[in-house]
């Protein structure tokens, strides 16, 4: 480009007319999978952009010819400013290398957020069994009623709703929950862990409540299909939201901005697994756990091999590394 | 929202680039013309497959009411949950509230956002919306410089506004100084007094053009001009600019 001398401005935005009128009609993001030589004309065109805008903010400060060119510009910028495209390889190494490496960075969290989860279920039986009467703070009244006339409030749910519509009102209602967890994090990591302990009180709450009426074991029956996988990642996604608090509390950046936009950026792949895992939770808990065909001895073997699939999966271990080539 | 605040990004090159920051009058204004959208294409499916099932499960309620959750409810509350995430994937950080606000979404490096950083922007929007009207997530664009909500320091995303309108004028300003043959100072100047002509009292645009004339040439004085009248004015200024509209 030619640099235009202080008296020639008029004569170098006259000597731009092709140029420009090229580039305002040059579609602004460029698909993806150009070939080299069409990537080279775009990176060219931005730098040719730069060299036009430094010299029009030079000449025509604040002028709607320095307006345009900063536009212009800005879009290019963004155009060439973009993560590499999402194929099959990027979600395998999202699936294989990326999760079992979140799972890792969480484990201790999660060993904490798990004993929580224990001591919290702990103390919602106590508390049951001790004063029956505050089961109110934690069942509806209809769940109640229903425990106090000998039937669990699972019972007869196929009769109101097919079995698909049980799975995606339990798998979507799961994964807001977890996704929520996670979210909650942004308090200093109490949401996660405020989550955590009431849902462990709610269950230990129940199972002491139906205890007391003899219908404990028909609740463990209808849990353990489902149960240890869904529980296993609600303390996942709260590990994930208190590791986003812990990200607040001791930043590891300048900024406490900076820290947790790291620390969700390094967490999310656990998010994606724990979706994952739902998905599946849902569909046992929608035509499994409900159907009373199922004997306890098959939901227990469906429960541990489902719970021992989730393990290998966040550890890595479902993926055979290929053997090296000498 | 001040309206200096910027993204000040260096580009590839080295030369700086600035990214108007989109405030919360924006940002609402964009989300309010996509929730009405996201809330008729919901009602759209709603009604239109509920009248569709009523045609072809005529006469056999347990087909009705086996399927009317997951023919009618689920994909319309899906449309409704999803429309946020999957357009701002498919349509590169923006959204046709986001378009017809001007704004888009760019990564603190002024790049375009990566499907992570859209769907972690999406997900905390279960913080941003609490405890109602997206009041947390309100209350952190108000309170920060970036006037970002949770969602976006989570993402590393900033709402920018996208000025489309200034990048189409560069293509007429070298064919306008051309033709012309005068300043382009001058002529930026004529085009944007035409443009604001009819915002403008009789007073303020006769008097803004007079000065203008007599920049054009130091020979007319203002008392000279001070007979032409505010239509003749405005014909000059358009004869100045031969390529405009």
């Amino acid at each position: 480009m030619n640099s235009p001398t202080n008296g020639s401005t008029s004569a170098w935005i006259r000597s731009r007319e092709r140029v420009w009128a090229e580039w305002s009609s040059t579609k602004r993001l460029p698909p993806r999978g150009l070939r080299v030589d069409q990537a080279q004309s775009y990176v060219e065109q931005y730098r040719a952009l730069a060299g036009d805008l430094a010299t029009a903010r030079r000449l025509l400060p604040q002028s709607t010819t320095t307006a345009a060119l900063e536009s212009l510009y800005a879009a290019s910028h963004t155009a060439i400013d973009r993560s590499s495209r999402q194929t099959l390889s990027s979600l395998r190494t999202l699936l294989l290398i990326r999760i079992p490496e979140t799972m890792r960075v969480l484990r201790p969290a999660i060993l904490w957020i798990a004993l929580l989860f224990m001591s919290s279920a702990g103390a919602g039986f106590w508390l049951i069994a001790q004063y029956p009467e505050l089961i109110g703070l934690v069942a509806s009244s209809s769940m109640i009623d229903k425990v106090e006339h000998g039937q669990l409030w699972t019972e007869g749910l196929l009769n109101v709703a097919p079995s698909s519509m049980i799975s995606l009102h339990i798998l979507s209602n799961n994964i807001v929950v977890s996704l929520f967890a996670f979210c909650a994090g942004i308090f200093f990591g109490l949401g996660a862990i405020y989550i955590t302990a009431i849902n462990g009180l709610m269950l230990g709450a129940l199972f002491a409540y139906t205890h007391q009426h003899g219908l404990d074991g028909e609740l463990l029956k209808f849990v353990l299909a489902h149960g240890p996988v869904e529980l296993s990642v609600m303390c996942i996604a709260a590990a994930a939201g208190s590791e986003l608090g812990e990200s607040l509390i001791r930043p590891d950046a300048p900024t406490r901005r900076e820290s947790f936009h790291r620390a969700a950026n390094r967490i999310g792949p656990a998010l994606i697994a724990c979706a994952l895992l739902l998905i599946i939770c849902g569909f046992i808990e929608g035509y499994i756990s409900p159907d009373p065909a199922f004997p306890l001895g098959a939901r227990a073997v469906i429960g541990l091999c489902y719970w021992i699939l989730m393990l290998l999966f966040l550890r890595g271990s479902l993926h055979t590394a290929p053997a090296a080539k000498v | 929202m001040d309206g200096n605040e910027q993204l000040n990004v260096t580009g590839l090159t080295g030369i700086e680039l600035n990214f108007p920051i989109a405030g919360p009058g924006s940002r609402s204004y964009a989300f309010v013309i996509d929730w009405h959208i996201r809330l008729l294409l919901s009602l759209a499916w709603l009604s239109g497959s509920w009248m569709l099932l009523r045609v072809f499960g005529r006469g056999d309620p347990k087909f009705f009411a086996g399927s009317s959750g997951l023919i009618i409810g689920w994909p319309a509350l899906m449309i409704y949950l999803l429309y946020h995430p999957a357009l701002e994937l498919l349509m590169h950080g923006r959204t046709p509230g986001k378009r017809m606000a001007g704004v888009r979404l760019v990564t603190q490096r002024g790049g375009q956002p990566s499907a992570g950083a859209i769907l972690t922007r999406n997900v905390f929007r279960l913080v941003d919306a609490l405890p109602g009207l997206y009041l947390v997530g309100l209350i952190a664009c108000l309170s920060t410089a970036q006037r970002v909500r949770i969602g976006d320091m989570a993402a590393g995303t900033i709402l920018v506004i996208d000025n489309t309108e200034s990048a189409r004028a560069l293509a007429r300003i070298p064919s306008l100084v051309a033709k012309s043959g005068l300043d382009p100072r001058v002529i930026e100047l004529a085009s944007e007094l035409l443009e604001r002509w009819p915002s403008l009292s009789i007073e303020r645009r006769t008097a803004l053009a007079r000065a203008l004339f007599t920049r054009i040439n130091p020979a007319l004085s203002i008392d000279a001009l001070a007979t032409v009248s505010d239509a003749d004015l405005r014909q000059r200024l358009r004869d100045l600019l031969p390529a405009a509209a």
